[in-house]
This record gives C-alpha cells, structure tokens and sequence, in this order.
C-alpha cells in the first residue's frame, strides 16, 4: 500500500510538471524572446504582501527595478513603484502544442514593472518562461530520444540473445562498432551537410535521431544479457516443448522479463540525452536563439563569472534534481510491480 | 584555411622585450657579464629610462595552451609567440608604450632619400644568450631565413615589397643594409618583431634543410640561444616552461644595472580563460591579460583584498563587425544564397541594417559598458589613424525603414519585410560558438532586426568550420566576426581592404575589383603604401575610411577596451593596447 502511494505522488508530480511545461504559454509570463535590455542578469524579483509602510495587502505586489551600477548585482529596488501582480490576465500571445491560441496568463504584472520569479538572462529575458518553453523541446526530445534507443535496443538485443550464433555475432559487433565510433567528427560532418539555417522542427528530429541512434548499443548488450538467460529458464524450454513458436515465446515469456531492465535504462538515459543537447548545441546541431532549451540555458553556467556572482542561473538546473529523481523512483517502482505480477 | 595564419601573422605581428620613452645610446667600458672573458669589445648598452627598480624574484604569468614551439621564425600560435618574446630580440622595435619605432638591435638607421634603402648600425658587443657575439652575418642568416619560400615563415608576406623581397646585405661588421624594391610608407616597423636567430647554432639545420625542426618545445637549455632579456631554463610538459635571467642582455637602466631585474620568468599552461582568472584571483599568477569584461566585473570585488590592480586600457585594436556574403556565387551551386545577395548588395540595405543595430546595447550587454561602439574600422584606440570626421548616428528605425523602402521593400500585414519581388527577408548570421561575445552580438543583433520585420537566424558552429565557410566555401549569408590590426598602421590591413588580399572577408581574393568603390579603395592603399608623409598617408587612408562607412562591406559595431591586471607587487607593468598587451616590457618589471 505505502509503495503503491509512493507511486501516485511521484506519478502526480511529473504529470504537474509536465502539464507546467506543455501549458508554458499560460504559465510562463513573458515570451521566451521578449528582451528587457536594461535588466540583464537581473535577481529574482521578490513578491511583497507587507508595504513600505507596513500594511498587509491581500494582493501580493512587486516593487520596480531600476539600474544603478554602484550595486554589487547592478540593480536597485525602487520602493516608490508598486505593481500588484493581477492573476489569469491577458498578455502576450502564445500557442499550445500550436492547436490553440490564447493571451492568458496564470500571472502577470503591468508594464514598466518586471516580474522575474527565477531572475533574468543576459538579455533580460525572464528565466522563467524560459525554463518552461525550454523544458517543451528538450523533455520531448530527451524522452522521445531514450525512447528510440531503447527501443532499437530491445530489438536488436532480442534478436542477438533469443536466436543466438551467427546472428548474434554480427548485431554485437555491430554494436561494439557504434560504441567506437569516434561520434564528434561524425556529427561535425553531419552538420557541414545539412544547410546553414536548421529549422526548429528539424533540429528537433535531429536531436532525437542523433542521440538514438548513437545510444542504442549500450541498452542493446544489456538486454541481449536478459534474454540470454530468460530464454534458458525452465517455463521457457517447457513453453517450447508445448510447440510454441519462437516469436510467441519472445512475446509472451522472454521479454516480460526484461521490462525491468528497460524501465530503468529509460529513466536513466533520459537525463543522459538532455544534458547531450548543450554539446550538440555547442557543434551547431542544437536550437538556435532565441528559442530555449534546457541546454542552452545551462550553457552560460560554463562562465566563470556566471557562476559566482549570478546565482539564480542555477535555479533551472536545481528545479530538475527533483523532477530527474522522480523519473528514477517511478521506474523503480513500476520495476517493482511488474516483477511481483510477473511471479 | 590557408589565408589565416597569413592574418594571424599580421594580427601577431608584434614582440616583447622593450623599454618606454626616449633611449639614450651609451658606450663605456662596462665589465663584462659572469662568465665573459675581459678581453671582450665593449658592450654597447641601450640605456633605457625607466624609474630604476631592484634585481630578484620572479613572476608568474598564465598561458591559455602549451606553446607549439620555440622556434621563432614557424610560431603562430599566442602562447608560442608570448614565451619567444622574452627570449628574443628584433632589430628595430616598436615601443608598446608609445607605438612609435625605437632603436633596438640596431643603434640608428638611416633612409636613403627615395625611401628605397635603409641602412641599419648594430649595436657593438652585443652577446647571445650562450656568450657567443652578434654580429651582422646573422642579421643577414636570419633574414635568410625568414625569406626563404622553403621555410614558409608566417612572416615572409610582409617582408616582400613591390612584389619582391626584401634584399639584405653585410656592408661590415656592424652595418647591414636593406633595399626594397619600391617605396613603403613606415617600412622601419616591419622589423619589429623578426627575432634574430643565432648562426652559429642554427646554420647546419638550416643548410640541411631541416629548419622545421629547429626548436622544438623539448629544446634543452644547451642548444638554445637569444638576444632577449630571458633565456631557457626548464620546461615540464603539461606544466610550465620556465626562463631565466639573460646575463648577456644589451639593455641596462640609469643606474647602471644591467636589465632584466626579474631572476626568472615562470609560464604555467592553463587551459581555459575562467581558470586563468581563477589562478589569478587566488594569487597564483601575477600577471593576467585577454580576459573578457564579465571577468573584469567578478575580479574588481575581490581587487582590494587579494591585493591585485586592474587596468581598464580604453579601446584596443580589436572591431567586431557584421558583414554579408559579397561573393560571385556563380559558379558555387548555392542558388538560395545567390538569391538573397540581390539584398545584400544594394547598400541601402546594408545602412539599413547598421541604422538598426543597438551598439550602445552591445557595449552594455555583451560588454558590461568595457567597449566602445564604432562605425569604422579603424577604433579610437588607434589615435593616429582613426578618422574624426566618419558620422556616429544614433539607431533610428525609422531612418532604417526609410532606406529599407527607398530600396523597394516593403511589409506585409504581418509585419515580415518584403522585398520587392515579394520575397519575405530571412537570412542567417554565422558566428563561432566558442566565442561568447559574438554569439550575444549575434542575438542582440537577431532581435533587432525582427523590429524592422526581418526573420534572422543566429547559427553558432566551431571556429574552423567558420573559417572555411568564410574563406573558402562561401556557404554562409551573413557573420559577425573581428579583427585586430596588427599595429597601429595600416600596412599590416592591406590584406583586409584590397579587393585581391585574403582576408577582403566579404568578397576575398578577387581577379579584379567587383565593385568601383573597391577599385577606389584599392587605388588609396596602393597610393598611401608608397607615400612617405604621415598627413599625406593619413588624408589617403581618411579616403578609405569614409568610403567603408558610405558602402557599409563591414558593418562595425563595437571595440573591446583591453583589460589587464597585476598584483599590486609588480612594479613598473603598463599594459599596452597592442599586443603583447602586458609583457612587453618585461626586462623592465620588478618585485617589490
């Protein structure tokens, strides 16, 4: 009963959070390009109930930001302006999964006044809209992308462990050959073929076909190693004295028994492949500005002076510590389920 | 590819190992260094007129890879050239602190009246780093050298003149002489920077054609031999080479102390900008130079109580620049590109696009406020050269869209900009994803175009990829790129702004110029080559200068100030803005 809550509280956070991340226009309150070009590198904005004079307001507020170089973070807080935040207010147009438009926003403040929940870039663009635009390629693609390797895994696993000899031999070198392919020259390639502007669309079946099709080896040996063993096991030869035949055992006996190994690679590579985003950004392969992605918000943490005097470029990637633990837990807990209904 | 390391060797094109202000020329009978014999000529020495400073310590300075090599004549690359410099002496010098000509090597020189000859005097009693003397044979050895078509030295484009190269020969001892084949303007600073090499060591090699391998990084103290004030003491692969004091060395200061005062030199190879600052910030390195404003930012915090100074120079030499492809894409297979050129061409376009650029939102945002916005190419920090009269206009949209619509376009309901074949405008601006500046230039830029409604597209990809696409393919639409002139004249720019030269970025290596304007500014560079009056020369090259900001081929947006810093122990360090941005005067440091 405890696991099985444990489950659904871990299976509610990442639906929250990817609903958060599918509904970014409504969630996020500025467009992922808008440029504030007097508030770069600005600090959070912190949301106010008490005023300058002490009284409690019902609605919570923002104070305005104003430049002022002789400030360590550059900015000062200018207690004259108030901006009380209005809730579900229109605001700049965005689309949903471009099926449906709108100018709803969950929150929003009136201009002049900025509010920057997670501070802002070097462009003065809020991070979080960001972080959520970003999250909808990069989420889509890490997943889509585990997804096609482990899916090329299995079958050419299944194939080498279940049939065995010649077969087996060539999948497994083949296999070995793609881990020893030297990838980066091979990508740089790539990218000098394809043309100089990459389209969103394709820079994302790019991403997704890249990274699969390079990290199917790994999760490939691993299953070929469950099937080996599955097949020997005595319900699979007694199934096979019945006269089952090959593609039923495959089906009904063999590969069951290797979903645990193939949830846990999914929850494992998927972090893996969003991270491999800020090096394919880095070769060209990746977006291009403005739109975001995880990866190319991380990115400016490689700079030194990023990281010691503007902390809260740091929140996006602590914001997925919790959401990347919930993937493991999931996929340890449904491995759970799954052996027990399997015995 | 092949043309960079010609530019690189321009932007290089510059050494260590000097003093400030005027010298004065002294010859008494000083003794001898440890270790000469007392029968040994009389040292010439270069009296330099720096505040005297105390002999001891060392300083511990950060390079961003391991030098290639030692070898002065192949190095191109900066860490090679940052070590050669203290170890190597030039015959004329261009003084970092004023950026005019100084004696060096060569005590005095004079021109011959059609500006054709130069005959240069040695200094007397001048000793190599091993005590073996230098005298005019390898004046003549290393200049040899550096023409030789076999060695291919980086150099050798800018020591031909009028098509041939430069004649060198021994008239005695202690006098060589110099004959180009045509006038050239301030010919005296191209020998800044051509280290002499020693004959006596490196004479075999180079008879048997093995040059190439002369120097390498594993070269042991024995086998080499300088005229700069340090020489080789130890290199630790991966680690750190380390230079000592050259007891040999020809300068000395008022007091009679024979120069450098530092006991060693120590470089460590550290591999990226952030660990640089890092180790400078924590005290492990002395000296810290070419490092971005961001760091200027984080290290000013900590500039008081780590006892460190930072100095903000002001603008350098360095412009960045956006610039569309010029180039006859006939023949290339690049029909869309071709297309989008017809925009590219038409100059209102490219005002257009200058008129609505944000640079002061460069110099803010990319720059924290460390640069200054430019509408040519020749920045502020070039005083000499840099024309007063080129316009400086605010951004205007408005004044944008009024070219824009003088030029046929026009927008749709949407607000995209049309062109008058009802082609939206969409390009895409190439820029390299190792440098960060640019890449931001490029966003910024990206976003203020989307104001006059056209659709661009920043695409960041490795260095070398850029430089062939720019170079040699041609297969990009627009860059934002930069330049740093290699001095504080324009000869070393020739090959940016001739139709012909190499680096001509928008439209390189052209048979014959394309366009009028560039016939025009080839006629100008030709004419300022030749012409030996400085107001004359500058009128010429104000000329071009003009003409650029009318046709726009570059679009110039900022220039980075130089930034360097120093613990507050090193005395006597004045950064310069032309490179060597803060060694250069190393012999004359010293620990406090």
């Amino acid at each position: 009963m405890k696991r099985r809550r444990k489950l659904w509280i871990t299976l509610g956070f990442l639906a929250a959070f990817h609903l958060a991340v599918l509904f970014a226009g409504f969630f996020a309150p500025y467009n992922f390009a808008t440029q504030n070009r007097e508030f770069p590198f600005a600090p959070p904005t912190r949301v106010h109930f008490v005023d300058a004079q002490g009284n409690f307001r019902l609605r919570p507020f923002v104070y305005g930001l104003q430049n002022d170089s002789s400030a360590l973070s550059g900015f000062t807080t200018d207690f004259g302006r108030v901006y009380p935040i209005h809730f579900l207010a229109s605001g700049a147009r965005y689309e949903v999964a471009g099926i449906f438009s709108s100018s709803l926003h969950l929150f929003e403040v009136d201009s002049p006044g900025r509010i920057f929940l997670l501070g802002s870039d070097g462009y003065g663009r809020d991070q979080l809209s960001r972080f959520l635009y970003g999250g909808q390629l990069s989420l889509l693609a890490g997943l889509l992308a585990a997804a096609l390797s482990v899916g090329i895994g299995i079958a050419i696993g299944a194939l080498a462990g279940f049939y065995g000899g010649w077969i087996d031999d060539v999948l497994m070198r083949g296999a070995e050959l793609f881990l020893a392919l030297p990838w980066l020259y091979l990508l740089l390639a790539v990218r000098s073929a394809l043309p100089l502007h990459v389209s969103e669309w394709q820079v994302f079946l790019l991403l997704i076909c890249a990274i699969g099709l390079i990290g199917w080896s790994r999760p490939g040996r691993l299953i070929r190693g469950a099937v080996l063993s599955a097949k020997e096991r005595n319900f699979v030869v007694a199934a096979r004295g019945f006269g089952a035949s090959n593609l039923f055992l495959l089906r009904r006996h063999v590969l069951p028994q290797t979903y645990g190994i193939i949830l846990t690679q999914l929850a494992l590579l998927a972090p893996q492949y969003i991270l491999a985003e800020v090096t394919l950004t880095f070769l060209g392969l990746g977006v291009g500005e403005p739109m975001p992605s995880w990866g190319s918000l991380f990115a400016p943490l490689q700079q030194y002076a990023v990281l010691v005097s503007d902390w809260w470029m740091f929140i996006p990637a602590v914001i997925l510590v919790p959401v990347f633990l919930a993937y493991y837990s999931a996929a340890d807990t449904l491995q759970e389920r799954l052996k027990s209904v399997a015995l | 590819m092949r043309s960079f390391p010609r530019f690189a060797a321009a932007l290089l094109y510059v050494a260590a190992a000097v003093l400030c202000a005027a010298s004065v020329v002294r010859a008494d009978g000083l003794t001898g260094p440890p270790g000469a014999s007392s029968t040994a000529n009389e040292e010439d020495f270069l009296v330099t007129n720096n505040h005297p400073g105390h002999e001891g310590g060392q300083i511990v300075v950060a390079l961003r890879s391991e030098p290639k090599t030692l070898n002065p004549v192949l190095a191109t690359d900066i860490s090679s050239r940052d070590v050669i410099r203290c170890l190597t002496a030039d015959l004329i010098h261009i003084n970092r602190g004023t950026l005019k000509t100084e004696p060096s090597l060569a005590e005095s020189w004079k021109l011959s009246p059609d500006g054709r000859v130069y005959t240069l005097k040695l200094r007397r009693g001048v000793r190599f780093s091993d005590g073996q003397p230098f005298t005019a044979d390898d004046v003549v050895f290393s200049f040899h050298v550096y023409l030789d078509p076999k060695v291919n030295a980086p150099q050798r484009d800018l020591l031909i003149v009028g098509g041939k190269p430069i004649g060198v020969e021994k008239i005695d001892e202690d006098t060589v002489r110099f004959t180009l084949a045509e006038p050239y303007a301030a010919a005296e600073r191209l020998f800044d920077s051509v280290a002499m090499l020693p004959r006596h060591l490196l004479e075999n090699e180079y008879n048997a054609g093995k040059f190439d391998q002369v120097w390498p990084l594993t070269t042991t103290p024995a086998q080499f031999a300088g005229l700069g004030p340090f020489r080789l003491k130890e290199y630790v692969p991966g680690v750190r080479i380390v230079l000592e004091r050259n007891p040999y060395y020809w300068k000395e200061d008022r007091a009679g102390t024979r120069l450098p005062y530092l006991d060693r030199v120590v470089f460590l190879f550290v591999d990226s900008e952030d660990a640089q600052v890092i180790r400078f910030q924590s005290g492990d390195t002395d000296v810290l130079s070419r490092f971005n404003a961001e760091d200027f930012r984080v290290l000013q915090q900590t500039a008081a109580t780590r006892h460190y100074r930072l100095y903000d120079l002001g603008p350098g030499l360095e412009f960045n620049f956006l610039f569309f492809n010029l180039n006859d894409l006939s023949s290339r297979g690049l029909p869309e590109i071709a297309a989008k050129q017809a925009w590219f061409r038409d100059v209102r376009f490219r005002q257009a696009v200058s008129a609505a650029v944000d640079r002061e939102a460069i110099v803010r945002l990319v720059y924290g406020g460390r640069a200054t916005p430019i509408w040519g190419p020749v920045t502020p920090g070039d005083k000499l050269w840099t024309d007063d009269k080129i316009p400086h206009p605010a951004r205007s949209l408005d004044s944008a869209r009024q070219l824009l619509k003088s030029a046929g376009f026009s927008w749709n309901g949407a607000g995209a900009l049309i062109d008058p074949h009802g082609k939206p405008v969409e390009f895409s601006i190439l820029t390299t994803s190792s440098n960060v500046q640019r890449s931001k230039i490029a966003t910024l830029i990206q976003d203020d175009l989307s104001q006059l409604g056209m659709n661009v597209h920043v695409v960041p990809l490795e260095f070398r990829a850029v430089v062939d696409r720019l170079l040699n393919t041609h297969n990009y639409e627009a860059a934002v790129m930069g330049l740093a002139n290699g001095d504080t004249d324009p000869n070393p720019e020739m090959n940016v702004w001739l139709s012909s030269g190499s680096t001509h970025l928008w439209h390189p290596g052209q048979q014959k110029p394309a366009t009028a304007w560039e016939a025009e500014i080839d006629r100008l560079m030709e004419q300022q080559l030749v012409t030996m009056n400085y107001a004359k020369r500058k009128e010429l090259y104000d000329r071009v200068q003009e003409i650029l900001y009318r046709q726009m081929p570059l679009i110039c947006l900022v220039s980075p100030d130089v930034l360097a810093g120093a613990k507050d122990n090193v005395a006597d360090f004045h950064p310069a803005i032309l490179d060597p941005y803060a060694l250069w005067n190393v012999e004359q440091l010293y620990v406090r």
